[in-house]
């Protein structure tokens, strides 16, 4: 059974005890332990359920490559699903729950799936849940969604802190095992500044696991002095627990760093998201071994031989008594061997090639290990632990020889290196004949904005399997990444690394060659998405020839461990099915990151009200103060409307429409963009960039303009004030003020740069005021300081003065209908200007409104608000504005466009106001009309409504919409189906409703 | 993420700092023009793989459009030059020649 061994355990401290829970259960591990080994040494083997058949599963690695052993690690508001156990450090008070069974782990209902898993093949959901088209949503996916999935989702917003961080280097190296130390050695020594990442917590990679001898000595003694020359070295900087997580286009890495997660009390940011800038980059990412498919290679005890050696070795744990190994390479006898001296008995070591006559076949030997060459593993027995292993010809169909009892089974397929972050960006990979692997093509790297490869592999994630060769590939790679960066480094030899050769691997798909269905479908190449063998030929069988299309048919590599283990194998049965080599199929795509990180990583400081910062206007502390309802407007917050103790919101709204239309009221306008356009060819300019005739207003007076794209489409529209010969300010919308400032910019600098015209965007500069109503202009005249009659200060006209001792800008404009003032003043007197409106107004009954009066006030007036009326598809014609377009001008920004044929046609989408046959009835916003049918025999559209409200001043609902051919509708009833056998009926009318002839704004 | 630099500030910068404005070069077809033209105006474009000349603006710095001519395919960036030309100056011509000698300027 799995236990904790007296000898080895070189990262643990034996010293101390540590106490976890697992399930609630409260167990005991070492410092140092992660927590995959503190269960095994705990005796606990089974930590999770896959995600289809709910097999029961065990780990099958020891590092981030890890598919079975996923746990919903913490507790509250600090729970986290789907953790590997196999990196997650172990601290006093760890919490952990295994995830995906019920109600249990040791007893899962689930598993019935596998006892049908003949029945649930590649695709099965596409094919299975086909018709009818309302079982998906209410009975299919309910119980799939059920039934399936990893952990669960936390509960509660996450308690931790994240942060993002910068960092500019010459070199970044990633993995600090042998390769990338000494990769970093070379770079440092030159004098590039460094950037190591590892993201275990020890540095040495395999050097702490494996026997390696450099420069004639034990590992270890250059490793110590390695990590002390790189520490000793100002322009280097190491960083463990930091994975180099995604590489981007022109040297851009993204690094995820666990802060906390391994301690138990922590303060300070939890994990740290660095964005990197480097000129090269080295992988020293090494390699990770490949399972073997054989029958039963996932029951719980089945390892890759490596992480089996890495268990007892660094953590003095074992999952058995008794193991067998199988393998097709020299390597996995290594694991044989550590076991052995580790007073651990290996009954056999099975090899699938013909031969095992290395050094390492020799000392196992040597040892009284029994090795079989040739064979296989038939069948792996056991439920939820390994019992025995039945023993084959590998090259027969599985006939079984000898079956051998068992506890634990290590097993090696050869190695992969680890290629991802070269081919994140597009470094290409080439197929290794010998070594039965893809490795980077060095021919064929990522370029970066001088066309020069930016990324070079160190060591195994080169391909450079054996140490020696590891070493001198790790070294020339430090040293090219430092020489392309502008330093001259060393010539000298690099360290020696010895340790015992290998013989060659033998590429072995299938195990045994010949396996049966029976053997085939047991055989899983994809551990966490239970993909096995039989899947990907029944893929293959049915056509799905792309790699990309098997991927997504039969979902290998999709789990959250990206298929680091599963697609080597699962690429070459691919390839066998399809009678294809497997660098003619192909990987898929590699993507960042290289495993999970964290959302919270993802999003930094980013959360909460700072998510997106907030645009307030210089009143919005009395709004705050006076009880606003609050409405996003864009980028800014805007009160809706002011709701008094014991109103509803929609008499509130109606309150401050009949105060305005009566007395006066105040809205806070400052939002509204401002752009001032200014120079000797402002007035050419704008005539190009609105609709109308701009140069023949004059000073002092402001006209209402409409911008299209160069689509004709109408995109923002605003009160254009000519304040001088030269200067213009341009309202745009409170959304549009930064787009149409851009625009203005775009066509400024890149299609009529002759223009001698400066643009400002000073929205924020200045607080801005409606003041509307009858008696508007009594309470302006009630502040002094300028003439504002009607004489002085015509409708639409503008003046410049002081009002109250306070410099403004007064256009004689109306969005309203009535008689209105809108009063620009510096961005500084804008609270100062509001509270003095408020308190000269008092006997006046002023009263400020909201967003929702000025919308209703507007659309009695039949007005137009763009992204209401305007959707994208809207020209000025479509909405009646024709008058607002100019006939005499040779251009504007979408004259062209408003030729085209489709753009006049008689039958387009036009304005129409509606009025409700029920005057109490409101249609409901984007309600369609509807008239006769359509080439299907349903209700065919002809139109929608745009704005609908209950008009206090007329005291009936009102509506517009934009009907087909509407302009020639007026009078007719038009149906709006709106529910199950409901329609509203509502008579075409002109959109103005109040106060046609314009009386009421011009006295 | 691509590294560019603007050629009116002088400043190099990440990608997220500008602001990518499509095909450069196009020539503007007003009213007059025949439908064929103003449709391929709005909606043609090249969209090579391989050189490329595009309009980015330095959104979150001086606010200045530049162009690019740059390799769609291995993201080399051969220069940035003004947006106030419609044709490619001769440096950035040079430039490119130097690295795609098969390279030839469209008609």
């Amino acid at each position: 059974m799995s236990t904790r061994i007296q000898s080895g355990g070189r990262l643990i401290d034996r010293s101390r005890k540590i106490g976890f829970t697992f399930n609630g259960q409260r167990l005991t591990g070492h410092p140092g332990d992660t927590l995959a080994s503190a269960l095994l040494g705990s005796g606990q083997v089974l930590m999770g359920r896959s995600f289809k058949y709910h097999r029961p599963r065990g780990p099958v690695g020891a590092g981030s490559e890890e598919p079975n052993a996923l746990m919903g690690l913490g507790q509250g508001a600090h729970f986290e699903p789907n953790q590997r156990a196999t990196v997650a450090e172990l601290h006093d008070g760890l919490a952990a729950t295994s995830q995906n069974h019920w109600p249990s782990l040791d007893m899962d209902v689930g598993a019935l799936n596998a006892a049908m898993s003949r029945f649930f093949p590649a695709g099965f959901y596409y094919k299975t849940f086909m018709a009818p088209r309302s079982a998906w949503k209410h009975v299919f996916e309910p119980v799939i969604r059920k039934a399936a999935g990893l952990g669960k989702a936390p509960t509660q917003p996450d308690a931790d802190r994240y942060e993002y961080f910068y960092a500019y280097v010459d070199v970044l190296v990633v993995g600090g095992g042998m390769a990338g130390l000494q990769a970093a050695l070379e770079a440092g020594r030159a004098g590039a500044r460094v950037l190591l990442l590892e993201q275990t917590a020890h540095l040495g990679g395999r050097l702490l696991s494996d026997e390696v001898e450099i420069d004639g000595q034990p590992s270890d003694i250059w490793l110590a002095a390695a990590v002390a020359e790189l520490q000793g070295m100002d322009n280097v900087t190491i960083r463990t627990r930091m994975m180099g997580a995604g590489v981007y286009d022109h040297g851009y890495v993204t690094g995820y760093e666990r802060l906390t997660d391994h301690l138990e009390n922590a303060t300070g940011p939890r994990h740290r998201l660095w964005r990197i800038r480097t000129d090269r980059i080295v992988t020293a990412t090494g390699a990770i071994e490949r399972p073997l498919s054989f029958a039963g290679n996932d029951v719980p005890g089945v390892m890759l031989a490596a992480a089996l050696r890495d268990y007892v070795t660094l953590y003095g744990v074992t999952p058995g008594d008794r193991t067998v190994v199988v393998t097709n390479n020299d390597d996995a006898y290594r694991t044989a061997i550590a076991l052995k001296l580790a007073g651990l008995e290996v009954p056999v070591i099975l090899d699938a090639r013909d031969a095992a006559i290395g050094p390492l076949p020799r000392q196992a030997r040597d040892l009284g290990i029994r090795v079989e060459v040739g064979k296989g593993v038939a069948s792996v027995k056991g439920g939820k632990k390994v019992e025995a292993v039945e023993i084959c010809s590998q090259a027969g169909e599985g006939t079984v020889l000898e079956t051998i009892p068992c506890d634990a089974v290590a097993m090696s397929g050869g190695w992969s290196p680890v290629v991802h972050l070269w081919s994140h960006c597009g470094g290409k990979l080439v197929w290794d004949v010998d070594q039965a692997h893809f490795r980077p093509d060095a021919s064929r790297p990522p370029t970066d904005h001088n066309g020069a490869g930016y990324v070079i592999t160190a060591g195994s994630a080169s391909g450079a399997l054996l140490s020696g060769d590891a070493m001198q590939d790790a070294a020339a790679a430090g040293r090219r990444a430092a020489a392309e960066v502008g330093f001259i480094p060393s010539e000298g030899d690099a360290p020696t690394a010895m340790a015992e050769p290998e013989e060659p691997v033998q590429p072995v798909w299938m195990m045994p060659a010949g396996a049966s269905y029976k053997l085939r479908s047991k055989a899983f190449l994809d551990f966490q998405n239970d993909v096995k063998v039989s899947d990907v030929q029944l893929a293959a069988q049915e056509g799905f020839e792309s790699v990309e299309h098997a991927k997504r048919y039969t979902t290998l590599g999709m789990a959250t461990d990206q298929g680091k283990l599963s697609n080597i194998n699962g690429l070459a049965v691919l390839a066998d099915s399809l009678g294809t080599t497997i660098p003619q199929v192909g990987t898929t795509t590699f993507r960042p990151p290289y495993t999970p990180i964290s959302m919270g990583a993802i999003a930094g400081e980013a959360r909460g009200a700072i998510f997106k910062p907030t645009r307030k206007s210089p009143i919005d502390g009395w709004h705050d103060e006076n009880d606003a309802v609050w409405e996003p407007v864009a980028d800014w917050r805007r009160p809706y409307t002011y709701r008094r103790a014991g109103e509803t919101t929609e008499q509130a709204v109606h309150r401050e429409i009949r105060n305005t239309r009566t007395n006066v009221g105040l809205l806070d306008a400052s939002t509204l963009g401002k752009i001032l356009v200014k120079g000797p060819d402002a007035a050419k300019f704008l005539d190009l960039i609105y609709t109308n005739m701009m140069s023949s207003l004059k000073p002092g007076r402001c006209r209402y303009g409409l911008m299209c794209t160069e689509n004709g489409f109408l995109f923002d529209d605003g009160v254009v004030v000519r304040l001088s010969e030269d200067s213009f300010l341009c309202h745009t919308t409170s959304g549009g003020s930064d787009g149409v400032h851009a625009w203005m910019e775009e066509w400024l600098q890149t299609e009529w740069w002759d223009l001698e015209v400066f643009t400002s965007n000073v929205t924020e500069q200045f607080a801005q005021v409606a003041v509307v109503g009858p008696k508007a202009r009594q309470l302006l005249e009630s502040l002094g300081g300028m003439d504002v009659s009607k004489e002085a200060l015509s409708f639409m006209g503008y003046a410049e003065g002081e009002l109250g001792g306070i410099p403004a800008r007064v256009f004689r404009i109306s969005f309203s209908g009535e008689l209105s003032y809108e009063i620009g003043v510096p961005a500084s007197y804008g609270r100062a200007f509001w509270d003095m409106l408020l308190e000269k107004g008092a006997a006046l009954g002023v009263m400020p409104y909201g967003t929702e009066a000025l919308h209703v006030m507007r659309a009695e007036k039949g007005f137009i608000m763009i992204g209401d009326e305007t959707d994208g598809t809207v020209t000025p014609h479509d909405l009646a504005l024709g008058w607002a377009v100019s006939k005499k001008k040779e251009d504007f920004i979408g004259k062209r466009a408003l030729q085209r044929p489709d753009m006049i046609r008689a039958d387009r989408k036009q304005l129409v106001g509606l009025a409700t046959e029920d005057p109490a009835t409101v249609l409901p916003d984007g309600a369609h009309a509807v008239a006769g049918v359509n080439e299907y025999g349903d209700p065919k559209t002809i139109g929608h409504v745009t704005s609908t409200y209950f008009s206090p001043t007329m005291e009936r609902s009102i509506a517009m919409a934009l009907i087909d051919g509407g302009a020639g509708r007026m009078g007719e009833v038009l149906e709006f189906p709106v529910g199950k056998d409901s329609v509203i009926r509502a008579t075409v009318v002109d959109p103005v409703f109040y106060d046609k002839a314009g009386e009421r704004q011009d006295v | 993420m691509l590294r560019l630099t603007c050629p009116v500030c002088g400043a190099t910068g990440e990608e997220t700092e500008f602001h990518a404005g499509g095909e450069a070069h196009l020539k503007r077809f007003g009213p007059g023009s025949t439908d064929e033209d103003f449709r391929d105006y709005l909606f043609q474009r090249q969209n090579p793989r391989g050189v490329h000349f595009e309009r980015w603006r330095h959104q979150y710095g001086c606010g200045k459009w530049f162009h690019v001519a740059r390799c769609t395919q291995t993201l080399e960036v051969f220069g940035s030059y003004t947006a106030q030309t419609s044709t490619v100056p001769d440096h950035i011509q040079s430039a490119i020649k130097a690295r795609r000698p098969d390279w030839e300027p469209a008609q």
